[in-house]
């Protein structure tokens, strides 16, 4: 499977590189900034995702909050399932900005799925900002007992 | 290598902060939170937003993993304008808004002298 994104292995072997932000963190935060990162700040326009594998499905969650179902596209072409959008800014009048950690802008995700899948019965339910996309496996796909007869 | 023990397993989610002159708006991405996950306290200064998943059962075997499982919790110190009576929140699609109004400004008044 081939899927694209840099993922930092954890906090502590970037740490030199995040005490700048945890320095402006410091006149916010109460002291916990220790806290882990939700998305670390290489990750903004790649979505996290999840893919799990059934008997019948192929499942793949994407967290994508705040956007608006019509506005995430889902295509589905010789296997590989792409998920894209783009986040548009809101325009606040008169605001002055504090912080912005919120990535707006286009994404996208590939996702090269292991087995062929049955495009027309391809779902996708969309809520609390995760896209929950279920694929059903080909016939040909799914795993079948064969009964062995011994004479 | 840090080893400083951490007691719950929490993240902190992205957030982003403006100001205008009625009061301040915060918008914090956790998906995968629904409104009964969502616990937010104001306590003296601060103000702590603590977002629970809402647990997932999905079928089948994990192929690949990058989402997080830790809940997210964050502590944001108040800008002492801010009237603590009048906070309030909403959650859609996973992204979290908190209206925080400045207290009414006392106007400047003419005293009328008899």
């Amino acid at each position: 499977m081939n899927l694209l994104r840099w993922q930092t292995p954890g906090l502590t072997a970037f740490a030199g590189l995040s005490s700048l932000r945890n320095e402006i963190d410091r006149l916010f935060d109460a002291p916990l900034s220790e806290l882990g990162r939700a998305s670390q700040f290489l990750t903004g326009s790649a979505p996290a995702l999840d893919v799990y594998e059934d008997k019948d499905n192929f499942v793949v969650k994407a967290e994508v909050p705040g956007m608006e179902k019509e506005d995430i596209d889902v295509n589905l072409h010789d296997d590989i399932l792409s998920i894209s959008g783009e986040r548009k800014k809101e325009k606040l009048e008169n605001a002055q900005t504090h912080r912005t950690e919120r990535f707006f802008g286009r994404f996208q995700r590939t996702v090269n799925l292991p087995a062929p899948v049955v495009a027309e019965k391809v779902s996708g339910q969309y809520k609390d900002g995760i896209l929950t996309i279920t694929l059903p496996k080909a016939e040909e796909a799914k795993p079948k007992q064969i009964d062995v007869q011994v004479n | 290598m840090n080893n400083r023990p951490v007691h719950e397993d929490y993240v902190a989610p992205n957030v982003n902060i403006f100001e205008t002159p009625e009061g301040y708006t915060l918008q914090a991405e956790m998906p995968g939170v629904g409104k009964d996950g969502l616990e937010i306290t104001l306590e003296g200064t601060e103000i702590t937003i603590v977002g629970r998943r809402t647990p997932e059962t999905t079928a089948g075997e994990a192929l690949f993993r990058e989402r997080a499982t830790a809940d997210y919790r964050r502590v944001f110190e108040l800008d002492p304008a801010i009237d603590t009576s009048k906070v309030s929140a909403r959650i859609e699609q996973g992204i979290l808004t908190v209206t925080l109004p400045k207290s009414e400004r006392v106007k400047p008044r003419k005293i009328t002298v008899d």
